[in-house]
């Protein structure tokens, strides 16, 4: 019965990942105190502790071993042993970082890197060796011990002892005694027993008289010997290949018994029947099938360790990114889950409801139809929402990796930096988030390193040492904004526009608002960074910081002020996959402006309409002056109406602009799903995208944005000639 | 009018990418094709890029797109662009009779690793039309309206002459479709 460990890979790699994450944060936390929590470094026991189990039974020894270094020391801390420094916190968080470029090997299939574990685990083993007095872990020893009386009494059942023989299977008392490291080489007797369980009836005895005290008891070492009973119709070989990779590590004896004088255990403890499982058999599905090669035992750490002949940069710099291709999963929380259940139970309700009262309908019943219909809508409305805010994850997703990252950049530039995060429950697409992720990294490297000053300048221009960053993030409208500002020196406008003169950006004689000037830093192969230093000047630059977030159908706004700091706010859309519409129709299509770029709209009223500069019709809205649009003419399609008096404007607003869409009639409000024109067919100038309606017919989403630049074009030359 | 009228057997489509490639090897061995008429001429698709074949439905207008772009439909939650070939081919008026059809095609196209889905717009379905390499012959090069890389041969069936088109072809509009208007 051996079963496929390849499945259960991604999942063991999503876990350590997120182990990892757990841990990271936690060491980041436990460096900020004075005094451990011990609740922390539980954490951080814990996180490693899963990670080494897991890799231990899928065959990753690299991992394992690495993973068992890091797990001794940290009990040593976990018991008080020993000081967690900050030279070692930093180099619990340099593990972190190699775990997580060797599990990004594993998933992409190449051999793992050595180069950037060995000397980690170098330095552990040097921490390892001058420690203060004998391991004492206990614990985790007994873990095992109580776990195998646990496994015994389960598989022993509630059958009693010794069931007398049948004439087939026979009965067999094995006794296995492994040596003290067996448990070093990523061998479980668990597993050993969960194979021999596979062949017949099995009880097992822990024989525990052997545990030093627990003075002088090690880790990492097994004392513990067992006495497995086995009623089998299996042959003594079979028996003998379950212990076929501890045979030279360890005494064994099977010998046949010819009666049912079987005993049980009797310092067994009368385990309850969910057992619980201890950690070190974690993946407890994956661990039958010991002798799949996946599992062969795993090479000492020391062989490990040898640096594999692979490239360096290659792996490391690979790591995380390309590994996305892969089918990526979600976290819910359970509380979303349940909300659904209860929303698709009163649809249900519902949906019986109305095709009762459609059995015999009359007219008498009307009222009642038209209420379950009103109820269906709720329903329906909810549910969507509901099933929407399950691809929706807290910012702090994309937040969490920020602290690290000052610890990192305030260490290279010696730049005192405190970060402040602010509204991190705000919620955001998944999808998004995924993308926003390296923009905003570039973001706050950026504010670390041009906008924050040294230490010493900050003290000399009045301020506290301790530069602040800043990351906020706040739901606006259908949009979320995620802040970065700084208290720093701020944008010097003067340098940036002399720069873009000099690189002919900008010509000489033209004159730019500051706005406009701040905006030059997006211009792509525009740096203001006197030199390239370390931090700035690599990975992607802020033109494409502009083109992902332009992308996601974002904008981005800086505001500085000269010695005081900058900020920079990005605004995204909440989600990418609905959007609430305003449909519109023009002579027989209808189009759908989204909402959120709506400004209002309003009757045409003719006295306001001003013609100028030769075929531009401008419309007098307050003290703006807004242009005119006519969809008709822009899509080239016929419209009931083409007179401008008394008809209806939309006016929308997009990238600091506004215009009037000419429309024939004004449709219901709604949610739409969008849907891609350009999976089958392509781009369309003016159209963002597809929805499809009620009826089942499709519409077209007009892209405003789009719009308005088309316009702007359009004005420019000479109104074109028109086709039919 | 939504009613599908018939639908073949074969789906290229259905049984994952692995299938669908298999579908694009036998394709280029020859063997089954869909033909259909425009006006008085006969021409073949590819049976295994065939999804489905429908009604005409009226369909969205998209704008400023090219003549033969008829506008896009909702075929079960996707957007599908309608084109018709009779336009396209310059063959014939179109105009649209309870025979119209429309011959929906999946093409997987080289780069992306979707397919592509359109609908073509045809004046009927005639035949299924089972046709050996041997038996198709190469297009002579004469001034057809077709441009001679939408034509992969021609195969004499009775009397007739059916000209086997290239799907691959058929769904590269983007370009030049974009430059004809």
């Amino acid at each position: 019965m051996s079963i496929d460990l390849q499945q259960f890979h991604q999942v063991f790699f999503e876990e350590s990942y997120e182990g990892l994450d757990a841990m990271e944060q936690a060491l980041l936390a436990v460096s900020d105190q004075e005094e451990a929590d011990p609740e922390l470094i539980n954490t951080i026991f814990r996180s490693a502790h899963s990670i080494k189990g897991g890799s231990a039974t899928l065959g990753f020894p690299e991992i394992a071993s690495f993973t068992h270094v890091l797990e001794t020391l940290l009990d040593e801390v976990r018991e008080g042993k020993r000081e967690l420094t900050p030279e070692g916190v930093e180099l619990f968080l340099q593990s972190c970082d190699a775990m997580r470029g060797m599990i990004a090997c594993l998933e992409n299939n190449t051999p793992i890197d050595t180069n950037e574990s060995k000397p980690l685990l170098d330095a552990f083993e040097a921490m390892l060796a001058n420690a203060p007095g004998a391991d004492q872990g206990g614990a985790p020893e007994e873990g095992i011990a109580k776990a195998e009386d646990a496994v015994a009494q389960t598989f022993f059942g509630s059958d009693g002892g010794g069931e007398p023989p049948e004439d087939g299977p026979k009965q067999w008392k094995i006794i296995f005694k492994p040596e003290p490291q067996i448990l070093l080489t990523g061998n479980e007797p668990i597993r050993i027993f969960r194979e021999l369980e596979g062949l017949g009836e099995l009880s097992v005895t822990a024989k525990t008289d052997e545990i030093p005290e627990f003075q002088q008891l090690t880790l990492d070492e097994c004392f513990i010997s067992w006495e497995i009973l086995l009623t089998t119709e299996s042959d003594k070989e079979e028996i003998e290949s379950a212990f076929d990779w501890v045979l030279d590590e360890c005494e064994l004896s099977i010998e046949e018994v010819s009666s049912a004088s079987a005993s049980v255990s009797e310092n067994a403890e009368q385990a309850p029947a969910s057992a619980p499982v201890p950690t070190s058999a974690e993946s407890e599905n994956t661990a039958e099938s010991a002798p799949a090669p996946e599992t062969k035992p795993a090479p000492a750490p020391e062989a490990a360790a040898k640096p594999a002949p692979a490239k360096k940069p290659a792996a490391k710099a690979s790591g995380g990114e390309s590994a996305q291709s892969g089918a990526t999963s979600i976290r819910v929380g359970i509380d979303k889950v349940d909300n659904l259940i209860n929303l698709v139970g009163e649809l249900v309700i519902t949906q019986s409801m109305l095709s009762e009262l459609g059995n015999n309908f009359d007219l008498e019943k009307l009222e009642r139809l038209s209420h379950g219909l009103e109820q269906l809508k709720q329903n329906t409305r909810e549910l969507q929402e509901n099933v929407m805010r399950i691809r929706m994850l807290p910012i702090s997703f994309a937040f969490n990796r920020f602290p690290r990252m000052i610890r990192d950049l305030s260490n290279k530039t010696g730049k005192k930096v405190e970060l402040v995060l602010m509204g991190e429950h705000t919620e955001l697409d998944k999808t998004v988030m995924e993308q926003i992720g390296d923009p905003l990294v570039h973001l706050v490297r950026n504010a670390v390193d041009h906008g924050l000053e040294m230490p010493d300048d900050r003290v000399a221009a009045g301020k506290d040492e301790t530069g602040k960053i800043v990351l906020a993030a706040e739901h606006k409208g259908g949009n979320i904004v995620i802040e970065i500002s700084d208290d720093g020196r701020g944008m010097d406008a003067e340098k940036i526009l002399g720069k873009a003169r000099e690189k002919g950006i900008v010509s000489a004689e033209q004159e730019l608002s500051d706005q406009e000037i701040y905006e030059l830093i997006f211009e792509p192969g525009f740096s203001t960074a006197a030199e390239v230093s370390d931090l700035s000047g690599r990975g992607v630059g802020m033109d494409v910081v502009r083109r992902n977030i332009k992308s996601l159908g974002g904008r981005i706004e800086i505001e500085s002020e000269m010695g005081k700091g900058s900020c920079i706010r990005v605004h995204l859309p909440l989600t990418l996959a609905i959007l609430d519409g305003q449909l519109v129709r023009v002579g027989n299509e209808v189009f759908i402006v989204p909402l959120v770029a709506i400004v209002e709209s309003l009757q045409i009223k003719p006295d306001l309409v001003n013609r100028v500069s030769g075929n531009m019709e401008l419309y007098r809205l307050r003290e703006d002056n807004v242009p005119i649009i006519p969809i008709y003419r822009e899509f080239n399609i016929n419209a009931d109406n083409t007179d401008l008096d008394n008809a209806l404007l939309v006016v929308v607003e997009g990238e600091g602009s506004k215009i009037g869409l000419l429309v024939d009639d004004l449709l219901a409000q709604q949610q739409v799903v969008i849907k891609s024109l350009e999976s089958n067919y392509r781009r369309v100038d003016g159209i963002s995208g597809a929805t499809i309606l009620g009826d089942g017919s499709v519409a077209l989403i007009l892209d405003i944005p789009g719009l308005i630049s088309s316009a702007s074009q359009n004005r420019r030359r000479p109104q074109g000639v028109r086709a039919a | 009018m939504e009613a599908v009228i018939e639908v073949p057997e074969i789906n290229t489509h259905g049984g994952g990418k692995d299938l669908s490639l298999e579908g694009i090897d036998f394709i280029s061995g020859g063997d089954q094709y869909l033909t259909f008429c425009l006006c008085q001429e006969h021409y073949g698709v590819d049976i295994l890029s065939v999804t489905e074949i429908r009604g005409w439905e009226e369909p969205t207008l998209i704008p400023n797109s090219p003549e033969y772009v008829k506008g896009v439909i909702n075929l079960r939650g996707v957007i599908v662009p309608i084109l018709d070939l009779r336009i396209r081919f310059h063959i014939g008026e179109a105009d649209y009779k309870p025979t119209t059809v429309v011959i929906v095609l999946a093409v997987k196209s080289e780069q992306a690793s979707a397919s592509c889905t359109m609908g073509f717009v045809v004046d009927a379905v005639s035949d299924v039309l089972n046709a050996e390499s041997d038996d198709i012959k190469v297009a002579p090069s004469f001034g057809g309206l077709i441009e001679p890389n939408y034509i992969q041969g021609l195969v004499n069936v009775g009397a007739d002459v059916v000209t086997l088109l290239n799907v691959d072809q058929l769904v590269q509009l983007d370009e030049e479709g974009v430059t004809n208007e």
